[in-house]
């Protein structure tokens, strides 16, 4: 276990090298340099050459992945070129708005999916099981941008009950000390504030999880129909459980373990997902910024943000193998 | 859990209340205008860095600071934190005389030393402002009294115009060497209108109204500017009732949105075109000429834009100084066929070369594209259409690798020709197209024309050279929707920004 523990950390490691080097090189090569966009029509060469040399983009590509590496390793990610911030604190500030965001997401994908596929197994072979299946090939099928217009159309101006933008009512007075605002608010009991943010987190969240929580409803559906077929689960009905009992009791336990790989692996691609929702929400979070990172070409901050993706995936991803492998007795025990 | 009916109709109620907290009612009166903005902020810095010099941004700039002169909705300037301004008699020296009686967002007074510091600081190559080849023409900048003079290192016409144009804020000398620049992002001061209150980046900005604004307190006191960027939403925020206003939405939405609430669309200084390069078959007058007199640009504002923009035939538009209304290319496609054919070409054995466009970084530009390409195709011209990134076109111009033609908008909100037709055309410089001879050779001298009147006229002759002969086609200046609410009255800025403190109460 131990020895897989370091090699996963190991092969980690070298995948955060290489998005590194990728990253780096990458979004300096494809069109669209950064001074290009700041200079106005009437720059001469040589306000060309004085603002390249001013963000250091004057210098050889080896030699500035070289200067980057040296202030990464120093916790130094650069400054950003539109925000004239560190990097890293920009990125580090965005970050609990997008993981509040990814978790609530998650968490109404399970209860959707979960409900979807324990309904569908209880009235199995029956319309209810069709309608389901028909209402799962839907979500799976529209994309999560899709899911975000119609439920701003939906629940922000036919029956306006959410809020469509922002994360927080800008007249609240704040009283936090960390950007994990809603986890924040509970902790210090301001139920007022976590209903302002939950009623601006909802819709966005809830369009990340339309599609995943149609998987995880026809994967844990499948899974519990081929355990209700099992020796074990027939016993006890044959012992006059009644059928919730033998879904939730017996079936369930067993079937849910394949479902809890693929949340995991889900969750990244969640994560991945917010980029665009938060940009239809105008959500302060990661993704939000990530794009306007991408369209002024500010080489610093997409270069920390892709950054931070990549170590938000290789953990997840880790925590995922661990958690299967601590879970699993085969994988436990090396067999 | 038994959830019988009672429960699940207590749930539905919680969930209800708990969605509605906090929402705004549509009906009820403003008490705080929201402003869903088509723009993020990334920089509170007006003069350095990319923000500085996006037009776009400016309106929120302009919110908080005070240019130097200030800009009427009409373009024409105005007496701001300078009263008086101009050149000595043989224009070696400027000399500005500055407001008496203002005073910074902290508190404390604004002086002729902050206007000093800021023309000298912009100036300065270290500090990193875009726009420094204008701002180094002045240098030895001191104060006498309330007036500040400068001596000119090299003179151009326009310097006076930059100072209601990009980068040209006044910053608060004292408060920004304390503070940092670092310290200035975190809480910004200006002179201006509105007082920043709470920002946060990617998402809002709050701003309060300034008591002491010499230009006399705005009616709204307390104003929010969120960042939506998306158009759709934007328009689901005025819809809903959560903004109060907002602009740049599809000219059908506002058609359909503005008998509903209000709307306004007031022709700004933007214009669509296609930049010529002086490459493959544009190096043949009759391609060129054939090209630009077969576009039938009123039709295509009317079908494409719902009528929402001005037809051009130069890059000036009605508002700029040098606009002269006899300069016409008209739309005869008979007489494109016959250029054609003198060059050998017909619908049968068409000229081909590329255009490029982007797609969705302006209204319709893409079908624009679309749009000119099939008029081209009546007359013998086979144009392929190549999408690319806006950041594609910055990057291809700059290096003079432009297709044959490509699709641009050039903005222009001090309304000089200088920086409309001379940086859009002269060859030289890294950011035009054509390098044609002749047209550097007849803007050459106007760059450092001290008669004004002669200036302008010497820029209404480029444009005419251009027009006759076909070395740019300018397409329509844009129009800009704003939707607003009843209980608002918008008046729109011809440049383009939406400033909140010209905002009404109805």
């Amino acid at each position: 276990m131990l020895r897989a523990v370091v090699l996963r950390l190991v092969t980690t490691a070298i995948t955060l090298i290489g998005v590194a080097v990728i990253v780096f090189v990458v979004i300096r090569v494809v069109p669209g340099n950064p001074i290009a966009l700041m200079l106005p029509p009437g720059a001469t060469e040589e306000d060309v050459a004085r603002l390249t040399a001013l963000y250091g983009l004057d210098k050889s590509l080896p030699a500035q992945f070289l200067i980057w590496v040296q202030g990464v390793v120093q916790g130094d990610f650069g400054t950003s070129i539109t925000a004239r911030q560190p990097v890293l604190d920009l990125v580090l500030g965005r970050l609990p708005a997008t993981l509040e965001l990814s978790v609530m997401a998650l968490v109404i994908a399970c209860l959707l999916g979960g409900v979807a596929a324990l309904t569908g197994t209880r009235r199995r072979d029956t319309k209810v099981e069709g309608a389901i299946d028909v209402a799962n090939g839907m979500a799976l099928s529209v994309p999560d941008f899709l899911w975000g217009l119609i439920l701003i159309l939906a629940f922000g101006v036919l029956i306006p009950v959410f809020h469509i933008s922002g994360r927080v009512t800008p007249s609240l007075d704040l009283p936090f000390a960390t950007n994990f605002y809603l986890f924040e608010s509970l902790l210090r009991l301001r139920f007022d504030l976590w209903a302002d943010i939950v009623s601006h987190m909802f819709l966005p969240a809830l369009a990340l999880a339309i599609p995943l929580a149609a998987i995880i409803g026809q994967l844990l559906k499948q899974s519990l129909k081929e355990t209700m077929h099992l020796d074990y689960v027939t016993l006890s009905r044959t012992k006059g459980y009644g059928e919730n009992h033998v879904i939730l009791r017996e079936a369930l336990p067993n079937a849910v373990l394949p479902t809890l790989t693929l949340v995991g692996v889900q969750f990244t691609f969640l994560i991945g997902g917010t980029v665009i929702i938060e940009r239809l929400f105008s959500y302060e979070g990661l993704g939000n910024m990530a794009i306007d990172a991408v369209i002024n070409r500010d080489l610093p901050l997409i270069q920390g943000i892709v950054i931070l993706f990549a170590v938000i995936f290789t953990a997840v991803n880790l925590i995922v193998d661990l958690t299967y492998a601590a879970l699993n007795p085969r994988l436990r025990h090396g067999g | 859990m038994n959830l019988d009916r009672r429960t699940l109709l207590k749930l539905s109620a919680a969930t209800a209340t708990l969605g509605m907290a906090g929402l705004p009612a549509r009906a009820q009166a403003i008490d705080e205008l929201v402003i869903a903005y088509n723009v993020t902020l990334p920089s509170w810095d007006p003069t350095v860095g990319p923000s500085a010099v996006n037009p776009t941004i400016q309106g929120l700039y302009q919110s908080v600071f005070d240019q130097f002169i200030l800009q009427q909705p009409d373009l024409s300037p105005a007496p701001g934190l300078l009263t008086e301004w101009g050149w000595n008699e043989d224009k070696t020296q400027v000399r500005m005389t500055v407001r008496e009686g203002v005073t910074w967002h902290d508190g404390s007074p604004f002086t002729a030393e902050d206007v000093a510091w800021s023309l000298a600081r912009v100036a300065n190559p270290e500090t990193g402002s875009p726009i420094q080849f204008v701002w180094g023409t002045l240098a030895n900048h001191r104060v006498e009294g309330n007036t500040v003079i400068a001596d000119v290192v090299q003179f151009d016409p326009t310097i006076f115009k930059w100072m209601y144009f990009l980068t040209g804020y006044v910053l608060p000398k004292a408060y920004y060497e304390r503070v940092g620049a670092e310290g200035f992002e975190a809480a910004p001061i200006g002179t201006g209108p509105y007082m920043v209150d709470k920002f946060e980046r990617n998402a809002f900005v709050r701003l309060k109204a300034n008591p002491n604004y010499w230009g006399g307190k705005p009616d709204f006191d307390t104003v929010t500017i969120k960042f939506v960027t998306d158009a759709a939403a934007r328009v689901a925020e005025v819809e809903s009732g959560n903004s109060h206003v907002t602009l740049e939405m599809p000219y059908e939405e506002f058609d359909r949105l503005k008998a509903k609430m209000g709307g306004v669309a007031a022709p700004i200084s933007d214009i669509g075109m296609i930049f010529l390069n002086d490459i493959e078959v544009m190096t043949d007058p009759n391609v060129r000429m054939a090209a630009a007199l077969s576009i039938d640009k009123q039709t295509i504002i009317d079908r494409l834009l719902s009528g929402y923009g001005v037809k051009i035939d130069t890059l000036q538009t009605p508002e700029y100084d040098a606009y002269d209304p006899s300069i016409t290319v008209p739309y005869d496609p008979d007489r494109a066929v016959e250029l054609l054919k003198a060059s050998g070409y017909g619908p049968d054995n068409p000229v081909k070369f590329k255009i490029q466009t982007t797609r969705g970084f302006k209204p319709k530009d893409y079908e624009m594209v679309q749009a000119i390409v099939g008029l081209w195709r009546k007359v013998g011209i086979e144009a392929e259409i190549e999408v690319y990134e806006i950041a594609k076109h910055y990057e291809l111009r700059a290096a003079d690798q432009l297709a044959p033609a490509a699709f641009y908008n050039w903005g222009n909100s001090v309304g000089d020709p200088t920086t409309s037709t001379g940086f859009a055309m002269f060859g030289p410089s890294p950011h035009s197209v054509w390098d044609g001879e002749d047209l550097i050779n007849m803007i050459g001298p106007l760059w450092g024309e001290k008669d004004e009147a002669k200036r302008i006229e010497g820029w209404k002759a480029v444009d005419r050279y251009i027009a006759e002969n076909a070395l740019v086609i300018p397409l329509l200046q844009y129009v800009q929707p704003i939707l607003h609410a009843p209980g608002v009255v918008v008046t729109p800025h011809a440049s383009g920004a939406l400033l909140p403190h010209l905002m009404k109460r109805a």
